[in-house]
């Protein structure tokens, strides 16, 4: 059965290397950039969107989303849609597990992941001005304590551009290895 | 911006323009030229509760419009904040000294789980600029400390801020626990923050969404002065 996964541009690698690790010949990937993320109301539109113009190539679609900042938005779409989603709220989550996530009730932390590690200048650093205004970096940062990586891979350079983020951002620094958490699970349903 | 524009002298300019200008300088985050601009107000001996209303509340004002309609974000923002700071610093002791008006009272804070507090506090600062007590609770609240915060300071409004979808839902415990205890309606609650909207505001029993600072003041307002023709 030919399945469609219409992912977030932030978690294409990690979609690519499952679907080689486990030889899953029947997936097809297509993303939606990951940008959306900076305007989450616009997601469920844009998935909707995605969803109607494969609906008739694929017997099975799959939308690679968490919640990720709509507040029920997305899920209530994707259940009209009749297509699944990844559950919890966001890709931190799901990529250190839901249940541990939760658990941990880390508040004060500011995660990373490989992606955001990678992009860090254009996905955080810039859309918050701090490229032109670091004075503002405290007003936003300001009560974090630590960015936590949670590393997909084994990655050094990764680990080394997430620790200068940190730096970046005054806070203490925390590497964890998560590898796809529940991200594996999610596209195996 | 121009040459010409660099070499203002803020002095030389009438009241009306300059009132003008420090809307602009707001909007540009120009917090020098705010902190002489007040200065220069106040000796041409501008009442503070003037200052600030129609010089900085209002320049709010027009710069949470242009928020609101995806004109200015978030880093703007912060700077016309930083720069308002900067003005409400000098007027601040002057508005206690000289008793300007006082609209009511507020308790507000992020709710528990949630840190986010930028938002937080540009509606405090621009309630306190219209004429409202602020107790700011700070961060990450459990419920009892907003309770504990109303009764203590006989306030009149519960504000509450979050910006996680995980956290918001929290508005509503808060919400419930008051109605448990019989003082729901001995308050006004608004709320606040990215996430949210009107029917999230309802859906938890809140009085108000308010999608900026401006319109938080706008709604605090309005239900003060509904509250006061009840008495």
């Amino acid at each position: 059965m030919q399945t469609l996964i219409i992912a977030c541009g932030a978690l294409a690698r990690e979609v690519l290397a499952l679907i080689k690790l486990n030889d899953w010949q029947h997936m097809e990937l297509t993303c939606l950039p990951a940008d959306l993320h900076l305007r989450p109301e616009k997601i469920p539109d844009a998935v909707e969107r995605a969803v109607e113009a494969a609906r008739s190539k694929y017997e099975q679609i799959f939308v690679a989303y968490a919640d990720c900042g709509t507040g029920g938005l997305l899920a209530a779409r994707c259940e009209k849609l009749g297509v699944k989603m990844i559950s919890g709220p966001h890709c931190y989550s799901f990529f250190d597990g839901n249940e541990t996530f939760a658990e941990r009730g880390e508040v004060t932390s500011f995660f990373l992941t490989d992606f955001l590690a990678r992009q860090f200048d254009a996905f955080v650093w810039k859309p918050m001005g701090l490229d032109k205004h670091p004075e503002l970096r405290d007003m936003y940062f300001g009560n974090y304590e630590k960015l936590v990586y949670l590393a997909q891979t084994e990655d050094a350079s990764l680990t080394v551009a997430a620790e200068a983020a940190a730096h970046k951002l005054g806070l203490a620094f925390e590497r964890r290895f998560t590898a796809y958490g529940d991200l594996e699970t999610a596209l195996i349903c | 911006m121009s040459d010409e524009e660099d070499d203002l002298i803020l002095d030389e300019l009438s009241d009306e323009e300059l009132v003008l200008q420090m809307h602009d300088d707001l909007y540009d985050g120009m917090a020098d030229e705010i902190y002489e601009a007040v200065n220069i107000l106040l000796k041409r001996d501008w009442v503070p509760y003037d200052v600030l209303t129609k010089a900085l509340v209002e320049g709010m004002r027009i710069v949470g419009i242009d928020f609101r309609d995806g004109i200015l974000f978030v880093p703007e923002v912060l700077l016309a904040a930083g720069a308002m700071k900067r003005g409400m610093k000098i007027l601040k002791p002057l508005l206690i000294e000289s008793g300007a008006p006082q609209l009511g009272k507020m308790v507000i804070g992020t709710v528990k789980g949630d840190i986010h507090d930028i938002g937080k506090n540009l509606v405090a600062m621009m309630m306190e600029g219209a004429g409202f007590e602020v107790i700011d609770l700070g961060i990450n609240n459990p419920v009892e400390d907003y309770i504990d915060a109303l009764k203590r300071e006989n306030a009149d409004i519960l504000g509450m801020s979050a910006l996680l979808t995980t956290t918001m839902p929290y508005m509503k415990i808060v919400i419930d626990t008051m109605i448990e205890q019989g003082i729901r309606d001995d308050y006004i609650v608004l709320v606040g923050g990215a996430p949210l909207n009107e029917e999230f505001g309802k859906a938890i029993g809140s009085d108000a969404y308010c999608r900026d600072a401006a319109v938080a003041v706008e709604t605090a307002k309005e239900f003060m002065a509904r509250k006061h023709n009840q008495l």
